[in-house]
């Protein structure tokens, strides 16, 4: 199964052997076409996508300034799903100048109490029209229904029950202090969890008393422009939320824009960077959350078959588009060539394809232009001179995809060691010493996240308070949780979302 | 016959130890009417990036220490600030032309705030942590930790207590700070770091430079090694090419500047959060 990437498969290859007796090293689960499960599709015919998404601007639908649209696809299919409004300087503004009125006249005179009840409402109606949004991210982005319908959307009305309690609660967030609205909010979400960052930054923000002017993803605005509907539904006081939809420039004149009192941004570390270059000088306030290249740490004492599911779920899950990902493994030499075995014979067993199927594990890549990227990096470690292990899988003839695949012999100094692949493929490397394991970990521009697999309690703590990273799980990964804050160190970022820490970036305090 | 002064000139302070400067760069400090009182060294771009290295060097030890410990050390600080405040009274005295009652005020104070923030080396944890009740089976909690290496810039006035004021609440965490001295002032930090290196404080924890700010600037904002800048010095040129030092490594930047140095409002826990960094750690409950 280790190949070239050149020579990757796109076929089901059912593994057969010539030789009478296979060494026993080299023998492999052979699960032929048993793994094979039927079909069995989640409805989407009764969810209807309008042919034209517009701009949602002082609590109405509105067409661009610009008069341009975009297409929006499904990755899965390359199937034309919808055009979105591209949202051009002049759009900015007059989103800006609608969630400064609402700021002035509504929402900052507004009791918390009173604030805590919107919210609460918005989550309501999410519970409720939760299958619906779900299907329909999985539509616009690429992702297994299992994760959106079990992860992103339970979070989503989770986020907004957690911080729609706390708007009437804030004094006491803040003991010594006297908390108040930083004033309208500038928002920029990512394609990796479209509804679910949305929900991360407009609940706290909300229950703070600030108003919100979001720009969802170019590649993932459809659940943004639903969960507007929601706000209406909600009767959201128009203005409270603005949601503008485009591409970088969009995004640009946003965090250029003078009447922006906070920004608040989740992306690429390089994209960050320029956010924090245009904001110095300014008095607007900024949290970043930005990428990761997680180190996920497996001891010889861990719990292996826990552990390869926690690796498994902790690069593969949503794709590896994830930015805490835990996309390098240190195994503990003692272990390397069982856990290689295992983590080859598990990837084997992970269905890839129609994400609108409920037994998919792996859906799309969300674009071309990801999927790009990834074959890139992939193709850096091949060449470097790491090995590639990947699944042998038939793939549907349209759309992205990306079989789950790690690398082995992969040493510091390869690409792949370092920057972020956000996609399936996981680098493997070996250390002998909690020390150097802590050590290389931390050798990186990273700290987003980390992860720990051992069945000793001491050396949890040790590797927790050694490792440099924001969030570290132990012997579990990618958990998330309203009142967990999430967020980085180093060049992951700073701020925290999530949890009371998460409300001290909507508040000003005196 | 009247006796010759001997004259001293005044050193960076750097991991612990008193060099001159690298370029061998002298300035002459001069009292408000003009004369000349001594000459200080003017620090350098390589005295800065050793200071870093310095630093760097610390944090491992000064953020390993226990609270209890690093608390006395600052206590001890205060001890020998108090021990030898009528040296600075003078030195900011002759320095700034101020009364002696009025720099007394700004010492006895300086010596206060030591006192104040040594007891929150144990205490700032309990109160910003948290345990986090999510909703699966696991146990979670939220700590904050020291960020690394924090470069201070000191206000011109008050030269000492703003000085003071701003180092505690970054080492009080385990951060080891690089001091960037009162441009108009210099001495009196100059002297506070001969008090600093008898009072335990492990050498590297806090480093005093003295020089010209506006030079040194370009290359605190670009350092790859820096994780926070604390400015009190709120330089209308200087703080943005600060600010925009964030895009190279996303530094975290604080502003302090507008501050009212001899209120009590100074002695404020939430100015330790600028230089932490919060931690969450998650564990399945079960068997």
């Amino acid at each position: 199964m280790k190949t070239k990437l050149s020579k990757i498969s796109t076929k089901r290859v059912v593994a057969t052997s010539t030789h009478a007796v296979v060494p026993l090293k080299d023998r492999k689960l052979n699960f032929g076409n048993k793994w094979d499960f039927a079909p069995a599709p989640e409805d989407s015919k009764s969810y209807v996508i309008a042919s034209q998404h517009e701009l949602f601007i002082n609590g109405k639908f509105v067409a661009p300034s610009s008069g341009k649209y975009f297409e929006s696809i499904n990755p899965a299919t390359e199937q034309k799903l919808t055009t979105i409004a591209a949202a051009n300087a002049a759009d900015v503004d007059s989103a800006v100048k609608s969630a400064r009125k609402a700021y002035d006249k509504v929402w900052s005179k507004m009791p918390g109490r009173e604030r805590g009840k919107y919210l609460y409402r918005i989550a309501r109606i999410i519970q409720e029209k939760a299958r619906e949004l779900a299907v329909l991210e999985t539509m616009d982005g690429g992702k297994t229904i299992k994760e959106s319908r079990d992860v992103d959307l339970p979070l989503v009305a989770a986020h907004f029950f957690y911080y729609a309690g706390w708007a009437d609660k804030l004094k006491y967030a803040f003991p010594g202090k006297t908390p108040s609205p930083l004033g309208v909010v500038g928002q920029i979400i990512p394609w990796n969890f479209p509804l679910l960052m949305a929900a991360w930054k407009i609940a706290p923000a909300l229950a703070c008393g600030n108003t919100v002017v979001l720009k969802p993803a170019e590649t993932t605005s459809i659940t943004a422009l639903r969960l507007a509907q929601i706000f209406q539904e909600a009767e959201l006081p128009e203005g409270v939320v603005n949601i503008i939809t485009g591409a970088g420039e969009t995004g640009a004149a946003l965090v250029n824009h003078p009447d922006i009192n906070k920004l608040a941004f989740t992306g690429s570390t390089e994209v960050g960077k320029r956010i924090a270059q245009s904001v110095a000088g300014t008095k607007k306030k900024l949290t970043l959350e930005l990428g990761g290249k997680a180190a996920n740490i497996l001891f010889e004492d861990a719990p292996l078959d826990q552990a390869i599911e926690g690796v498994i779920n902790g690069i593969y899950f949503n794709q590896g588009h994830v930015c805490c990902a835990g996309s390098r493994l240190f195994v503990q030499e003692g272990i390397y060539s069982t856990v290689v075995k295992k983590l080859r014979d598990r990837i084997q067993t992970l269905r890839v394809g129609n994400p609108l199927d409920k037994n998919t594990d792996i859906g799309a890549i969300n674009s071309s232009a990801q999927l790009q990227k990834i074959r890139e990096l992939v193709q850096s470690g091949v060449d470097e001179g790491a090995e590639l292990t990947q699944t042998q899988c038939a793939l549907p003839a349209k759309g992205f995809w990306f079989p789950p695949a790690f690398l082995t012999g992969v040493t510091h100094a390869h690409r792949v060691a370092s920057e972020e692949i956000f996609g399936p493929v996981l680098s493997v490397m070996t250390f002998r010493t909690p020390e150097e394991a802590f050590e290389r970990a931390n050798n990186i521009p990273y700290g987003l996240s980390a992860g720990v697999w051992t069945d000793k309690g001491s050396k949890i703590f040790k590797m927790v308070n050694k490792l440099r990273a924001g969030v570290i799980w132990a012997n579990t990964y990618n958990k998330f949780d309203p009142t967990s804050p999430f967020g980085g160190y180093k060049e992951s970022g700073f701020g925290r979302e999530g949890g009371l820490q998460g409300l001290g970036a909507y508040c000003r305090l005196d | 016959m009247s006796r010759l002064d001997v004259k001293k000139t005044y050193k960076l302070f750097i991991g612990g130890k008193f060099p001159r400067s690298e370029s061998g760069r002298y300035l002459p400090a001069k009292s408000a009417k003009g004369e000349l009182l001594d000459n200080y060294a003017h620090a350098s771009r390589k005295d800065f990036r050793e200071a870093v290295v310095a630093a760097r060097a610390a944090v491992g030890g000064w953020g390993k220490a226990s609270a209890y410990n690093r608390g006395q050390i600052l206590y001890r600080t205060a001890e020998m600030l108090q021990n030898r405040a009528g040296e600075l009274v003078a030195e900011i005295a002759r320095s700034t032309n101020v009364s002696s009652a009025k720099a007394r005020q700004e010492v006895t104070l300086a010596v206060d705030r030591l006192v104040h923030f040594a007891g929150w080396t144990d205490k700032y944890s309990q109160v910003f942590s948290s345990v986090n009740p999510v909703a699966s089976s696991h146990f979670n909690f939220t700590t904050p930790e020291p960020t690394g290496v924090v470069i201070v810039l000191a206000p011109d006035e008050p030269s000492l207590l703003a000085l003071v004021s701003l180092v505690a609440p970054v080492i009080l965490s385990g951060n080891a700070a690089i001091v960037i001295a009162s441009e108009k002032f210099p001495l009196p930090a100059a002297t506070f770091a001969e008090i600093l290196a008898t009072s335990d404080l492990p050498g590297g924890v806090v480093n005093i430079l003295t020089g010209k700010r506006a030079e040194l600037v370009p290359h605190i904002a670009t350092h790859m090694d820096v994780n926070a800048i604390v400015d009190g010095a709120g330089d209308a040129e200087i703080s943005p090419k600060l600010q925009a030092g964030v895009a190279t490594n996303l530094k975290r930047y604080a502003d302090h500047s507008s501050a009212d140095w001899f209120s009590a409002k100074v002695e404020d826990p939430y100015r330790i959060l600028d230089t932490v960094e919060y931690k969450t750690a998650w564990h399945p409950i079960g068997i």
